[in-house]
């Protein structure tokens, strides 16, 4: 579990990962992404798989075996970057960051 | 979702053998099955593409749907149990260290007729209080509770006793080591009527569990449990500390679980020789009440390993009845195949391996199907379990139906990656249930960016690489290696592994070796092989056992004193740690994983030596394997690389190195003795995969890529590419008769 706090500093990491969501990220960016993709099972971001290799929905998973996982059937995508994108802007605000679409635009 | 699912009675089966299968329909009333060979499994649109042959057999279907449920949870039965009908006083104790107490009802020992409810029982209740039930004929039943609860993971004795004479009924429980705070002794009264007894009964005993109605078993005990004891009188609570078979007076049953731990068999010490049967394997080999640290191995002392830890998760045999055969004709092919189900629009794949014809070779290669280490994955639940799986995976998990439905449905089962329910690590796992990760188009977690894919479905790209070579091979599973020894694999001039043969047992590791010291050519095509020591069970087919002792990258470690397989008596944990590090095998050894982008390898200077120079041939740059299915490139997962120290053969030509990874890629805990900045795949010189070649001395040979994602790269361009044309020049040469220079 990361203690690290995202700063104004760090914004240019998030558009380093808006970049290349799925390649080799810089020692800042991994950092941002060890306390990102960090955190608990409970509510934690998934993708459920729409069609193999090409479409999926975001969900989130429950805290214990056996129960079900959230699916949010309006959170679509089509691109695996995309869905990257989004999870990163959503943890990146609950983690006290700016919104990255006012930002980044 | 899926709701069809099945397995059969084995993995491995030769030509004019029957085949038990096992099916469940959940709302399906029929469903037809056909039989396939698994030529490649990867439904990726940018892979090679789903192929499969459909083998022409009447396997007699369509067949009738049928529900067959799993019936999760260990526990102990004694199927006639007479004696206790005698029963009138009584006095019952035994020493508990509960895991999870206050989570339900937990049972401790119990005969009780579910019907009636005439019998006894001891038990915890939803409070995690000790409680005492008992009924006479035609009597509601009578419970007794201290209302205190108890802790979790302290010894306790616990016990019950009715007086039949006055109808006084107590209850204790009794910390072995008491502490401030509660933790103390508790005991109640109650006044019941006089002269119950046990007259009509005839339920089996159980511990551990409490029978029922509409199911075999419930209110699961979960934790250790050792010793317990039944007399025909009141127990006081001044004898109950140092009660024994050998000391009690009225003894009716004293179970000793220090007998027989590697069995599935409980002993009685009584004249009445109440022995028993485990049911869903409950762990054994593990510390009890008495264990100081004095000894780790439970041979040399079993007396302190007189406990068994029972979980309401445990599974061994879903025991569903058979719902047809299927006899593998005289001459089919030796290959991997599934039994193809399919009912009201849903799929199950039975994956299996049809052998040569016991005591033949019917091809120059053998492909070691690495079903052990499909076990030690069995329906991992990495991926909706580990919350840390997205961080090494370097990217969002992904859940296909079949995830979902596991998540739903936690009694299909644990696997060597899982915790039980009460937080305690499982030891066992078994192929007598449904596998639903071992199916062609499976996707799994950690196969990387790209089609990941891992085990089963993975080693398929090496299934369709022979395919396309037009090369004939047998299949050769590990459990044919396990029970066959050097047999299963003489007459063979090449053997090929699949992409990550992480669990080896003993009988395995040394007929692989045999085979080696014979002259035999073996290709590692893969990634952290030959790792961690498994022991297969004496007895009961289906199972393994791993413990991974002192180090290694584990999901949990086992507790003290349980570093010894309850199965064989084997010091457990890496082969490193046990004198045979797979250096010595095949060059290389594990040195770090990570589940996102791979990388390519580079020649080095040593890969120009004239000993090399067949490997080579037709192969273009320096720059081997920058393209694959399993991360992009041909070297990653999991990495192996080359260490004198750990037995790397001196003759050993390092032919290709990776040079990069990401810094999800770590170093291994067992190479990390002082942990110091520059640990990760950016920095750390030891991160890398090796691909080696050398020579044996006995003129054979040994190929290794050190890599898992080798495979994934052999189907690139239609499998004409570097990566592949290394392997094929390699398997071409490993299939000449002509022996390899004995150096040295």
């Amino acid at each position: 579990m990361s203690r690290y706090q995202i700063t104004t500093e760090d914004l240019k990491y998030a558009a380093e990962f808006k970049a290349n969501p799925l390649g080799v990220a810089s020692p800042g960016l991994q950092r941002i992404m060890n306390l990102l993709r960090g955190g608990p099972k409970e509510g934690k971001y998934v993708l459920i798989v729409q069609e193999p290799f090409r479409q999926w929905v975001l969900g989130r998973l429950p805290a214990e075996r056996g129960q079900g996982v959230e699916i949010l059937k309006d959170q679509l995508f089509t691109d695996l970057a995309e869905a990257e994108w989004e999870v990163f802007k959503r943890r990146w605000q609950a983690h006290g960051g700016q919104n990255l679409d006012q930002e980044l635009a | 979702m899926t709701r069809l699912l099945g397995y059969a009675d084995r993995l491995s089966v030769a030509p004019g053998e029957n085949l038990k299968v096992m099916v469940s329909c959940d709302g399906i009333e029929s469903y037809d099955v056909s039989l396939i060979r698994v030529i490649q499994g990867d439904i990726n649109p940018d892979g090679p593409g789903y192929q499969e042959e459909r083998i022409d057999i009447d396997l007699g279907g369509p067949f009738n749907g049928r529900y067959q449920p799993i019936h999760t949870g260990s526990y102990a039965i004694v199927e006639d149990a007479a004696p206790l009908a005698a029963l009138a006083s009584m006095g019952l104790q035994a020493f508990i260290w509960p895991t999870l107490p206050g989570r339900g009802v937990q049972t401790i020992i119990c005969r009780e007729d579910p019907a009636s409810s005439l019998g006894f029982r001891l038990f915890l209740d939803n409070a995690g209080a000790l409680s005492f039930a008992l009924s006479g004929p035609g009597q509601e039943p009578i419970i007794v509770s201290t209302d205190q609860p108890i802790l979790a993971e302290r010894w306790y004795l616990v016990g019950a006793s009715y007086d039949a004479g006055s109808g006084l009924i107590t209850v204790r429980q009794m910390p072995l080591r008491s502490s401030p705070g509660g933790n103390r002794e508790y005991s109640a009264s109650y006044q019941a009527i006089p002269g119950l007894s046990q007259s009509g009964c005839t339920a089996p005993l159980l511990i551990a569990a409490r029978p029922a109605n509409d199911w075999p078993a419930r209110e699961h005990f979960n934790g250790r449990v050792e010793a317990p004891m039944i007399l025909s009188r009141p127990i006081t609570a001044e004898e109950s500390m140092g009660l024994t078979a050998d000391n009690a007076s009225d003894l009716v049953a004293a179970w000793d679980f220090s007998h027989g731990i590697s069995s599935d068999r409980i002993s009685d010490l009584s004249s009445n020789q109440l022995h028993g049967r485990l049911v869903n394997l409950p762990t054994r080999a593990v510390p009890g009440r008495l264990w100081n640290g004095d000894e780790h191995c439970w041979t040399k002392k079993p007396e302190h390993y007189g406990a068994i830890h029972f979980h309401d998760d445990d599974l061994y045999d879903c025991a569903w009845d058979t719902d047809f055969e299927v006899k593998i004709p005289e001459g089919m092919r030796s290959a991997v195949y599934a039994l193809h189900l399919q009912g009201d629009g849903e799929d199950y794949y039975i994956a299996f391996a049809v052998r040569p014809p016991r005591g033949t070779v019917t091809a120059p290669v053998a492909y070691l199907m690495p079903t052990a280490s499909y076990l030690a994955y069995a329906n991992n639940r990495i991926g909706i379990d580990v919350p840390e799986t997205e961080i090494v995976a370097g990217r969002l998990i992904q859940l296909s139906p079949l995830d979902l439905f596991m998540q739903e449905h936690p009694e299909l089962g644990l696997c060597f990656y899982d915790l039980h329910n009460d937080g305690s690590g499982v030891y066992y796992s078994s192929r007598l249930r449904p596998i639903v990760n071992m199916q062609p188009k499976h996707i799994g977690h950690l196969g990387g960016v790209g089609s990941n894919l891992w085990q089963f479905n993975a080693d398929t790209h090496i299934l369709g690489w022979l395919e396309q070579l037009g090369q004939p091979f047998d299949v050769i599973t590990d459990e044919d290696l396990q029970n066959d020894g050097l047999e299963a694999l003489s007459g063979y001039r090449a053997v090929i592994t699949g992409s990550h043969p992480e669990y080896y047992s003993l009988g395995m590791l040394d007929a692989l070796a045999s085979f080696q010291d014979q002259g035999g050519r073996l290709m590692y095509l893969g990634g952290n092989g030959f790792y961690w020591r498994v022991s297969y069970h004496p007895t009961l087919p289906g199972v393994i056992e791993c413990r991974k002792s002192e180090d290694g990258i584990r999901a949990f470690a086992p507790r003290p004193g349980e570093f010894y397989a309850g199965f064989t008596g084997e010091y457990t944990g890496l082969w490193r740690r046990n004198g045979r590090p797979p250096n010595e095998l095949v060059g290389v050894g594990m040195v770090s994983q990570g589940f996102d982008i791979s990388a390519p390898y580079v020649r080095t200077a040593a890969s120009h030596d004239l000993r090399a120079a067949f490997i080579f041939e037709g192969v273009e740059g320096d720059t081997i394997g920058a393209f694959g299915l399993s991360g992009g490139g041909a070297a990653g997962l999991e990495l192996d690389a080359v260490d004198h120290s750990l037995g790397t053969p001196p003759n050993t030509l390092v032919l290709a190195s990776s040079r990069r990874h990401t810094d999800l890629y770590l170093m291994t805990p067992e190479d990390m003795n002082d942990p110091a900045p520059g640990l990760g795949g950016s920095e750390a010189e030891i991160i890398r995969a090796d691909m080696v070649f050398f020579e044996t001395t006995s003129g054979g040979a040994v190929f290794s890529t050190g890599s898992i994602a080798w495979a994934g790269s052999l189907p690139d361009n239609n499998f004409d590419n570097q990566v592949a044309q290394i392997t094929t020049n390699v398997l071409n040469r490993f299939l000449e008769p002509k022996a390899f220079a004995k150096l040295g």
